[in-house]
């Protein structure tokens, strides 16, 4: 290669990729989004929970026909007695864990999704098939739409979203809130209806942030001084108290940007308006246009093996 | 394009070799390991969990496939838009080996897909959801596969005007031999075929520019938005490879791959269907590549050094090795090719091609698979069947391959013509494929 025609041709990728770059500048500041408190959500306690698992049971019976029918079975519980997740699963929205740093110290914790108020799962599903309610801000899944591309799973910073690998026909499974079963019927979900011990207290997201505020200032001996989900990821509706650090419970540590802010703000500047893509293809089609009538009138100078040319 | 057609050739010699059997024997194997995965579900051949929902099909034959499939855009990058056609008579058998790396990226995302019955959404606005990448990337793979098949009709029918149909009516022989009764029939038939390949292809020839320059925008677009795939999971993959410049690295990752793949492809083939080495040419494309190799690689430095993960990359723990690693095989391959002399030779440019080609390749797997971490408790690596859903698919693309270019012609004519030297050609083509 020439030098000349070395640099041109770094000259067009460059403009190919003018788009893209741009992107990078534009990325670098970012705010996090605004927090809807009107939302629907879930305040977990962990202090309060005395790990009965009847929560887990009733979602179970009340959202057996959307997927999480199937009880799982413990390797030692060769009679199939007990229903004995280890996780959430393709049969599981919802399951009690045991953090125990001694025979003294240990806490319950609950997983299940945690409704986050820019989610990530809706944003990256091509097909719309987890959408968030405007009004309730449940995020809710759809059998019929999805295509199990699994990119929800991939999205989703508390790995909720969870697959049935072992269908034939498989699905995602996660929590909705009851949205069309207890809740429809009986304006609450079925795990915030049946907690005994009020771990689980259901209601619009400002209700359950002035509560969790209350009991840390009422006891803040019992607690971290921290409510998660006020702000980690962007704001989550399903909210935690505890009395040990969140990390230890399973909950990540997120920065208060949520995920989709992030991405959608570089995909979208790249296809702002499309306008780059139809500039680039326009621009294509008028350099290789004008190359060929080129050609054509040079009359096939590049079959003469000795030489080449170069503009 | 018009009047070059007489550039390439057919490549005469046997279709049924060993190695045919063998990669026809490969496929197979992993055809019915896909046929278990749909009666028994992803989990029963996969090792994939809920933490690692995506493992070696998304990473190899969608992420990796189709970056290893850009020949066909790089090289027509070069010849309309750089308007460098002496490059033309490398692009057919680009453009073929994109055909097959696409057609089976989108093969094995059906496999990959749990409600794959549901998947006729993408052609429904209605259900678009604007936001997502991923819709942005299988729309555009998609309608590139389309421009990929335009891009090699003319292959196609020039094949159509000017065979006499004997292997078509050996195999129809050979399938049947009451299905050949009516000659007379079939004669017509083939007239008929002939005549419209003679009429379709100087029209095609006149809108073929404008599919070519779709076809230079749609793997831009797509490439890059590979990248951004991954700028969700901003928790989950490692700060070594998780950048804003995720769709960038992408897209120059793919071009300079693209190219390697193009010079690795003819040495290959020149070897394997011992034909003339096409050295010009290839010295020409590999004075390219470590230019763009050496911009990814200041802008993968730079961007560490402006996140503050130099540190990182250095380390050498699992993810620093794994970036080393990268790095370094696209960077020593990058300083061979800068090398004029060694640059002029098949043997270094067939062992620099190749370390980009792993290096960028590389890269891809980190981005998808290596540097992705759900968190405690998750682990991946593929187990045996699911690998060998992978290598059936790749044995089917170069059978494939392989039996093309031997029905169409794809290569490029060769420089000496002497039907000697064709001979011995063909026939150690015929031992050594
Ligand atoms: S926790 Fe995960 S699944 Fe639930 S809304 Fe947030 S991103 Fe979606
Ligand atoms: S698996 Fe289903 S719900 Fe999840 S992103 Fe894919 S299509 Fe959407
Ligand atoms: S029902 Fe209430 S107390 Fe019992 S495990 Fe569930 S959250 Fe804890």
């Amino acid at each position: 290669m020439r030098r000349q025609s070395r640099r041109d041709f770094l000259k067009s990728v460059a403009v190919a990729g003018a788009g893209v770059l741009s992107c990078g500048a534009a990325a670098a500041s970012s705010g996090p989004g605004k927090v809807n408190n009107e939302e629907l959500g879930l305040l977990y306690d962990a202090t309060r929970c005395v790990g009965c698992k009847a929560c887990m049971a009733s979602c179970k019976r009340v959202n057996a026909a959307s997927g999480s029918l199937a009880y799982e079975h413990a390797d030692w519980d060769k009679d199939e007695l007990w229903d004995a997740p280890q996780d959430l699963s393709g049969s599981t929205r919802t399951v009690i864990k045991l953090y125990k740093e001694s025979p003294t110290r240990w806490s319950y914790v609950q997983s299940s999704c945690m409704h986050c108020q820019k989610p990530a799962c809706v944003s990256v599903c091509p097909v719309g098939a987890m959408t968030k309610d405007k009004t309730t801000g449940i995020v809710e899944y759809d059998k019929n739409a999805c295509i199990g591309c699994r990119y929800c799973q991939v999205a989703c910073s508390f790995t909720i979203p969870r697959f049935q690998w072992e269908k034939t026909i498989p699905q995602i499974v996660k929590c909705d809130l009851c949205k069309n079963t207890n809740l429809a019927q009986k304006g609450i979900p079925a795990c915030a209806e049946t907690c005994p011990a009020g771990a689980l207290t259901f209601g619009k997201r400002k209700d359950l942030l002035a509560d969790a505020r209350q009991r840390l200032k009422e006891s803040p001996d019992r607690y971290v001084n921290r409510i998660y989900g006020e702000t980690e990821g962007g704001g989550t509706n399903h909210l935690y108290l505890a009395a040990y650090p969140f990390e230890k419970l399973g909950l990540p540590d997120l920065p208060p940007e949520a995920p989709a802010e992030f991405s959608e703000k570089i995909q979208h500047t790249i296809y702002k308006g499309f306008m780059a893509p139809v500039a680039l293809y326009g621009t294509l089609c008028f350099v290789a246009v004008k190359n060929m009538k080129k050609q054509d009138t040079d009359e096939h100078p590049e079959k003469d093996a000795g030489k080449r040319r170069d503009e | 394009m018009a009047g070059h057609n007489d550039e390439f050739q057919r490549l005469d010699a046997r279709i049924f070799t060993p190695s045919f059997f063998v990669l026809l024997a490969l496929t197979l194997i992993g055809f019915f390991l896909v046929g278990v995965r749909y009666v028994k579900g992803i989990g029963a051949v996969t090792n994939l969990s809920d933490g690692f929902p995506w493992g070696i099909w998304i990473t190899y034959d969608v992420a990796t496939g189709t970056a290893i499939a850009c020949g066909g855009y790089a090289v027509a990058i070069l010849v309309y838009i750089r308007n460098h056609m002496r490059y033309h008579p490398m692009i057919r058998s680009a453009v073929l080996t994109s055909m097959f790396g696409y057609g089976l990226a989108g093969a094995s995302v059906m496999i990959d897909l749990g409600r794959p019955w549901n998947s006729y959404n993408f052609f429904l606005p209605s259900r678009w959801q604007g936001n997502s990448v991923m819709l942005e990337v299988a729309l555009c793979v998609m309608a590139y596969s389309m421009v990929l098949a335009i891009e090699f009709l003319p292959a196609l029918l020039s094949a159509m005007e000017n065979s006499d149909w004997g292997p078509f009516q050996n195999f129809v022989n050979w399938l049947h031999p009451r299905l050949v009764s009516d000659r007379e029939s079939l004669n017509t038939g083939k007239e008929w075929m002939r005549s419209a390949a003679a009429k379709i292809r100087p029209r095609l020839d006149k809108a073929l520019i404008f599919i070519i320059a779709l076809g230079i925008t749609l793997p831009t677009m797509h490439q890059s938005s590979l990248g951004s795939m991954l700028l969700i999971a901003s928790t989950k993959l490692h700060p070594l490879w998780h950048t804003a410049f995720l769709p960038l690295l992408f897209l120059i990752n793919c071009i300079y791959i693209g190219y390697s793949i193009a010079i690795l492809e003819s040495i290959i083939s020149s070897y394997a269907f011992n034909r003339p080495f096409e050295v010009r040419e290839l010295s020409g494309l590999a004075g390219i590549v470590p230019w763009l190799s050496v911009i990814w690689l200041s802008v993968v430095v730079g961007d560490l050094v402006w996140r503050g993960q130099l540190h990182a990359a250095l380390s050498l723990d699992f993810y620093s090795r794994f970036f080393l690693a990268e790095f370094l095989l696209v960077a020593v391959g990058s300083m061979i090719l800068f090398n004029k002399r060694m640059r002029r030779t098949p043997r270094w440019l067939f062992v620099s091609a190749a370390l980009i080609v792993l290096g960028g390749a590389l890269y891809r797997f980190n981005v998808y698979l290596i540097g992705f971490d759900p968190g405690k408790g998750w682990r991946y690596f593929p187990s045996l069947a699911e690998l060998m859903i992978t290598v059936g698919i790749v044995s089917f693309e170069i059978l494939g391959y392989q039996v093309l270019v031997k029905l169409l012609p794809v290569l490029p004519r060769m420089a000496r013509r002497g039907s000697h030297a064709r001979e011995r050609g063909a026939r150690l083509a015929g031992d050594a494929t």
